[in-house]
């Protein structure tokens, strides 16, 4: 469809939100003509997406320029400055995209919404999910950067060489690292950020894409268990074009029932009975589905335990935290679109599929012995909470789904930031992949009491426990279920939540109440080197108590604690061939961690502010 | 009235000692028991110099408030009536008693630190549950409360059995959360719909003015009385969801089960007469027929296992069973007599099953069993002290006069007998039961011929009779001279009363179909 077409479609439909004032007095509005029509554009309240997406662009130009002298795992080492760059500029990006996310929203009122003729509506709730995907992009951007001391990232060296081959053994050797990372994870970022604005079907679905398409590369590049990670990737890709394709199917539904492809116009058709609204409800449900697939939401969720698995841990962190706010952003868009006219008929949908997923996820959460697929079940209950508060469909239901998404999203970066540092340590003393196995996580708490402290507040976040920010977002979509005339579904929330308890509550068994697989005295030594070693370079001012977090530095356990980042052979090699479990660290992490931490501290306990904020917005839009 | 911000303080000042006594390091964790114990008596200290400016007609008393979540109507807002006072008091007395009585229990001073900094956060959270005047702010509490608990049975519990029995403390702390966050849950609900159901607003959650409130329907009224008793019941254990108290005290450390029964399970009976009666007086009387069968049934019940019991500790946390039924048989018999004697009961259970507790903690130190027919027999030759001690606070679980659970006891079947006859006269045949329990247990442990290898065991020390020494000296105290007590928490129970009030008696004729 050309733009001339789309234009003309566009035309003679009605809209609801206010429309923006002629062109040429749009403050910092750029006129320009397109086949008639006059498209506003509005740089300024577009800048947070147009940061992120520039700094993608020039991030994969710096790319394309570094490749002449890329290595070929023969040819010479990629240049030193190329990783600090592009993880610089992609924090940087990210980081003036949220400020200014900030900024807009703090002045946002109800005069403000489209753009480009709305194609990109720019309200206040769309400027607080842009700001909430960028803090969580800029923390788990954070836990991207960070490296071992030894100089490995989670990411493959040559995501390209096939697993087990000579190829990629000698990309290892030679340290080569996969920069790609950084452009992949701000394009992702730019499309999350446009996926709650969007205005119109057709850059819902682009928005889609771009929030899509890298994620599944992404999740193929774990360093370690490349099979898995491949696996993931290409699981994730065909489900998700899956998801794509039931989205844009029920997008050409919609606009066959509506004839408009503007939310606004759709929104004004829906008012209007044409007979035509079984199409329009098949349109709508299928675009859910679209929907449901990115947020994990059961039973479009059978993508979600294997990818979160399979990807590297900092991307998975990044996905669960990110996509979910996206998603949602976009679902609650839609429904608020049509919901006015086919309340009779979207109602069971959402009803059915929110507690399908909340049982679902919690259901099979239950038996899970992993720590990541357990936190990826955890993530499908969470969508089944949310969906609770969406379903709601008043001012505080808004609220309540705005502030669980942002205090969910930044737990889960910081959980996945754990998972990333806990890792385990072959005979060698070299550092492999995440040690995610339940039982290795065994004794954590002793050994490394402030990381394994962190991550069970996390979990009690994701519990739902007082004084943490889990808890106040349980209570806003809970309570917003009630007062709109659905105890049931809050109650069967609430009893899911309480099942889902035990699955967290096993995780912390593990850590703190069971003795750690080995001998204790191997790790004790060793701990205390790698402790000593680290806690000057770790944690500078991240605010946790340095001699904490850099505690986390623990040697290997029943094969002989060789103290990580190659602090001297300390190998006692008392034998065995059980796993140890080693950290890496460049302090990043940590960073990403206390950060996270603090957020999910101070929004339990003194949350008013926050839910405040995420008030005023729900009533500036209804 | 001083504008002193007492309860603040005295929520306040256990936590900062715990971070104290946690985050420092070298001299400070070495003597993390003694800053612990120096600290908690200052709490004790401040508690009581509080109590000593309570005046015992003035209702609720020391009254805070700061708005916290405006959204959603919170506030943190504490105060003390007559009920609540005397809870915080027994919280801030049991504590030192505990760090006591745990002196030696722990190796290695890490491990002594992560204790005592457990017990004062909870003392924190004991404290402020018993003060707190805003629903919300109370479930927050109750809610929070579970964390240091788990880990004081999960982490702690087990003891030096081996490690069978540290995965029996891990089933059994698991075990506690899972029955705490399903009756928790179930009170969420219970909250949530307060404020949607209930007059919301800035005062929503308060309750002082959620006291006569208007709750939509008879319905919504029951229904939301119903999601907080099964909270309090689960908490206060009465039958039939009493199963995790057994398990979570036979793992816990005695010091642990003191605070744990003592105290903890006190939330569920003061919740009862705090919230459960003022704000859904219509549905407490609707439920008290129901509530007290199984307050009958939770005192045969607790007692006859008691009686079955070789674990010491078990056994202990069964005869709570049956004296919990008392409190809630006194709680929901809607007499001004039978309100002061079960508020008067909960103190005397936290000092008397305390005690019991400690005593049975030294048997244990000592013998190294739980097991009452491997620890005797004949041990009152060779530990006096111990066997005294033992059978004192023994008689006072079987209220014996002259011990202040007599008192209670008594006052609670009077005030019941005057309205519901029949659950009286049966309650009564409990206190037998008793009498069997404890004194069999006394005949197994210290009766009889000295087995030959108990000739050396030794009694009490100087640091154990202090620990169970004050609660004993308490128990007689209040067992000739009852008034201080009582007349703090007459004004409340009158309220109650009053509140539940109009036609209870009336309507006893018919609801007279007790067992």
């Amino acid at each position: 469809m050309s733009p001339a077409s789309l234009a003309a479609l566009v035309a003679p439909v009605a809209l609801v939100a206010p429309p923006m004032p002629p062109a040429n007095v749009a403050p910092g509005g750029v006129a320009t003509a397109a086949a008639g029509a006059e498209i506003t554009i509005n740089w300024v309240t577009l800048s947070p997406v147009v940061i992120v997406l520039g700094a993608a662009i020039v991030s994969t130009l710096i790319e394309a320029a570094a490749a002449r002298r890329r290595p070929r795992p023969s040819g010479p080492a990629q240049p030193a400055y190329l990783r600090p760059l592009q993880a610089g500029l992609a924090l940087v990006a990210v980081a003036a995209a949220g400020l200014m996310a900030l900024r807009l929203a703090l002045e946002a009122d109800k005069s403000m919404g489209l753009n480009g003729d709305g194609a990109v509506v720019i309200d206040p709730v769309a400027l607080y999910l842009q700001l909430a995907v960028a803090c969580c992009a800029l923390l788990a951007l954070l836990v991207v950067a960070d490296r071992t001391v030894q100089g490995e990232s989670a990411f493959a060296p040559q995501a390209a060489a096939v697993p087990g081959s000579e190829y990629e053994a000698k990309a290892r050797q030679r340290r080569l690292s996969q920069t790609d990372v950084y452009p992949l994870v701000l394009f992702a970022t730019g499309g999350m950020m446009l996926f709650p604005a969007a205005g119109d079907l057709i850059t819902l679905f682009v928005a889609l894409e771009v929030l899509s398409l890298p994620l599944y590369l992404l999740s193929g590049m774990a360093r370690h268990r490349r099979l898995w990670s491949q696996e993931a990737s290409l699981k994730y890709f065909l489900l998700g074009a899956f998801g794509s394709a039931f989205f844009l199917f029920g997008a050409a539904w919609v606009y066959g029932a509506t004839g408009a492809l503007r939310l606004s116009g759709i929104a004004a058709a829906v008012q209007s009975p044409t007979g035509l609204d079984p199409i329009l409800v098949v349109g709508v449900v299928l675009m859910l589905v679209g929907l449901f697939f990115k947020v994990g939401a059961a039973p479009f969720h059978s993508w979600t335990p294997d990818v979160y698995q399979g990807a590297p841990t900092p991307i998975t962190g990044f996905m669960a935290a990110c996509t979910k706010i996206a998603a949602f952003g976009a679902l609650l868009r839609i429904v608020y679109a049509v919901f006015q006219a086919l309340e009779w008929d979207l109602r069971p949908v959402l009803w059915t599929v929110a507690i399908l997923t909340m049982v679902v996820g919690t259901v099979i959460g239950l038996v899970q012995k992993d720590v990541k697929r357990l936190l990826a079940y955890s993530a499908i209950a969470h969508a089944g909470f949310i969906l609770v508060g969406v379903t709601s469909l008043t001012a505080e239901g808004l609220s309540g789904s705005l502030f669980y998404l942002f205090t969910y999203g930044i737990a889960s970066v910081g959980g996945f930031g754990v998972i990333a540092l806990v890792r385990e340590v072959d005979a060698e003393g070299h550092m492999r992949g995440e040690a995610t196995g339940l039982d290795q996580w065994r004794g954590l708490g002793r050994r490394s009491p402030v990381l394994a402290g962190a991550f069970a507040i996390f979990l009690l976040s994701f519990a739902g426990i007082p004084l943490t920010s889990g808890f106040v977002a349980k209570f806003a979509v809970f309570a917003a279920a009630f007062g709109a005339g659905a105890p049931a579904l809050a109650i069967i929330g609430l009893a899911c939540s309480a099942a889902a308890a035990c699955f967290y509550a096993r995780v912390i068994v593990a850590m703190f109440f069971e003795p750690a697989p080995g001998g204790e005295a191997a790790v004790g030594a060793a701990a205390e080197v790698g402790a000593a070693g680290l806690a000057g370079s770790a944690l500078a001012g991240s605010g946790l108590g340095g001699s904490g977090l850099g505690g986390s530095g623990l040697g290997g356990s029943g094969l002989g604690g060789a103290s990580p980042g190659g602090l001297g052979a300390d190998r006692s090699g008392v034998g065995g061939s059980g796993l140890g479990i080693g950290v890496r660290t460049l302090g990043l992490t940590q960073i990403a961690i206390a950060v996270s931490l603090a957020f999910t501290l101070v929004l339990g306990l003194v949350p008013g502010w926050f839910l405040h904020f995420t008030q005023e917005l729900s009533q500036l839009l209804s | 009235m001083d504008s002193f911000p007492w309860l603040t303080v005295l929520i306040a000042a256990p936590s900062l000692g715990a971070l104290i006594v946690w985050v420092g390091g070298g001299a400070v964790r070495r003597h993390a028991r003694v800053i612990a114990l120096v600290w908690s008596l200052a709490v004790l200290a401040a508690a009581v110099a509080m109590a000593c400016q309570f005046d015992a007609d003035g209702g609720v008393q020391f009254a805070e408030r700061v708005e916290w979540i405006p959204s959603f109507g919170v506030s943190y807002a504490v105060g003390v009536g007559g009920i609540g006072l005397v809870l915080v008091l027994l919280s801030a007395l049991l504590v030192p008693v505990v760090l006591l009585a745990a002196w030696r229990e722990q190796s290695s001073p890490a491990r002594q630190a992560h204790y005592a900094a457990l017990v004062l956060v909870l003392e924190t959270f004991m404290i402020a549950v018993f003060a707190a005047r805003d629903v919300f702010f109370f479930y927050l509490v109750f809610e929070a409360m579970l964390i240091p608990v788990y880990f004081l049975i999960g982490s702690f519990g087990g003891g030096a059995g081996g490690a069978e029995r540290v995965k029996a403390a891990k089933a059994a702390a698991l075990k506690f959360l899972v029955y705490s966050l399903a009756g928790g849950l179930v009170m969420l609900a219970g909250v949530i719909a307060v404020w949607t159901e209930g007059p919301g607003g800035a005062d929503g959650f308060m309750i002082d003015s959620l006291v006569g409130a208007d709750w939509g329907s008879v319905q919504a009224e029951r229904l939301i009385f119903l999601a907080f008793f099964v909270a309090f019941a689960v908490k206060a254990p009465m039958f039939p969801v009493h199963t995790w108290l057994p398990d979570a005290a036979q793992a816990a450390r005695p010091g642990t089960s003191v605070l744990l029964v003592g105290v903890l399970d006190k939330v569920g009976t003061f919740g009862m007469v705090a919230l459960c009666l003022p704000l859904f007086p219509d549905a407490s009387r609707w439920a008290a027929p129901v509530v007290i069968v199984l307050a009958v049934v939770s005192i045969f019940w607790g007692a006859f296992l008691a009686l079955a019991q070789r674990d010491i500790l078990r056994m202990i946390a069964y005869t709570s069973v049956s004296h919990f039924g008392f409190i809630v048989l006194g709680v929901f018999a809607f007499t001004e007599t039978a309100e002061v004697g079960s508020a008067f009961y909960m103190v005397n259970h936290g000092l008397s099953t305390g005690a019991l507790f400690l005593a049975a903690g030294f048997l244990i130190a000592r013998r190294g069993t739980q097991d009452m027919t491997e620890m005797g027999p004949g041990l009152q030759r060779t530990t006096p002290l111990l066997a005294g001690t033992f059978l004192v606070v023994g008689l006072s679980a079987i209220a014996l006069p002259g011990l202040s659970t007599f008192v209670s006891e008594f006052m609670v079947l009077a005030g019941t007998y005057q309205r519901v006859p029949a659950a009286a006269v049966i309650a009564a045949l409990g206190v037998i039961m008793a009498a069997l329990y404890i004194l069999i247990a006394y005949q197994k442990i210290f009766t009889g011929p000295v087995r030959e290898d108990l000739a050396g065991t030794r009694d009490l020390g100087g640091r154990e009779l202090w620990a169970v020494g004050p609660l004993i000296a308490l128990m007689l105290l209040f067992g000739f001279i009852p008034s201080p007590a009582t007349d703090v928490l007459r004004a409340p129970a009158a309220e109650t009363v009053e509140l539940v009030g109009a036609g209870v008696l009336a309507g006893a004729d018919e609801e007279g179909d007790q067992p």
